[in-house]
């Protein structure tokens, strides 16, 4: 759950996603759910010309399962907190398997 | 829509509320020593298809399949239904357009799916043009029988070198 918690708090920032056929989109990441879905908004298609079929779209929804990768204004991240919440869970799930 | 909180006892909310019938994908029934669970209410892939009812949409299957089409309805699991589909087959610098009707999509099957901007919806690139169906079908059986040429092999490669190939017996598009 920590994942979805996080990227809940990076919403309306511009992020970039590239999908496990490399496609890359840039767009304000406007929701996630709990399968990290992910909703875009104003997207825009890097290497348009080899998905042609991806112009005139304006906003997406991506199953979280094709995503490689996303990538994150570094501004917007706290690393510090999150390596507490990342030690939190972890915490957690250990005394929960206990 | 209404606000949720992440606190352990949401206001108003007894502890036990929770149906699990709601959500047969989501975590299974935990006991009530472990972390805090979200209300179902948070679990919300449906309410990201909500904006999307009734709106022009491309979607994109995993199979590399591109319908173009209107969201008539829709379930938590991204199931969908479109009307008025239209097949968009692209190959090489070629696409054209196969009439297809009512789909019913299982979820599983979705790779993506946007919604066209209708001011722009004419503007297709201008690396792409129009073609007769049976050219561009013929043109789109040679590449994909070479691109699963050149998976294989590559595919064959990389185990030998004992990696797993990425998305092995997926086909992405």
């Amino acid at each position: 759950m920590l994942f979805f918690s996080f990227f809940k708090t990076l919403t309306n920032q511009t992020v970039t996603i590239e999908l496990k056929n490399d496609i890359r989109i840039r767009g304000i990441l406007k929701s996630v759910d709990q399968y990290l879905n992910i909703k875009l908004d104003d997207i825009e298609v890097l290497d348009l010309d080899k998905y042609p079929h991806l112009s005139s779209v304006k906003n997406m929804f991506i199953r979280g399962s094709v995503v490689r990768y996303v990538i994150l204004p570094r501004s917007e991240v706290d690393v510090g907190l999150l390596e507490d919440a990342t030690r939190r869970e972890a915490a957690n799930q250990a005394g929960k398997a206990r | 829509m209404e606000r949720l909180s992440l606190n352990e006892n949401p206001p108003n909310a007894p502890q036990q509320r929770q149906p699990q019938q709601q959500n047969t994908l989501g975590p299974a029934s935990q006991p009530t020593s472990g972390p805090p669970q979200l209300p179902p209410q948070m679990f919300t892939t449906a309410a990201q298809l909500l904006d999307l009812t009734d709106k022009k949409l491309v979607l994109v299957l995993r199979d590399g399949r591109k319908l173009i089409g209107v969201l008539r309805s829709w379930d938590q699991f991204a199931n969908l239904v479109l009307q008025d589909t239209v097949e968009r087959i692209y190959a090489g610098k070629l696409y054209a357009d196969v009439p297809r009707g009512i789909f019913l999509v299982r979820g599983e099957n979705v790779l993506l799916l946007g919604e066209v901007d209708l001011d722009r919806e004419d503007e297709i690139p201008t690396s792409v043009t129009k073609a007769p169906f049976e050219e561009v079908f013929e043109l789109k059986k040679k590449e994909d029988s070479q691109r699963k040429a050149g998976d294989k092999k590559r595919h064959r490669e990389l185990s030998a070198l004992g990696f797993e190939p990425e998305h092995s017996g997926e086909i992405l598009f």
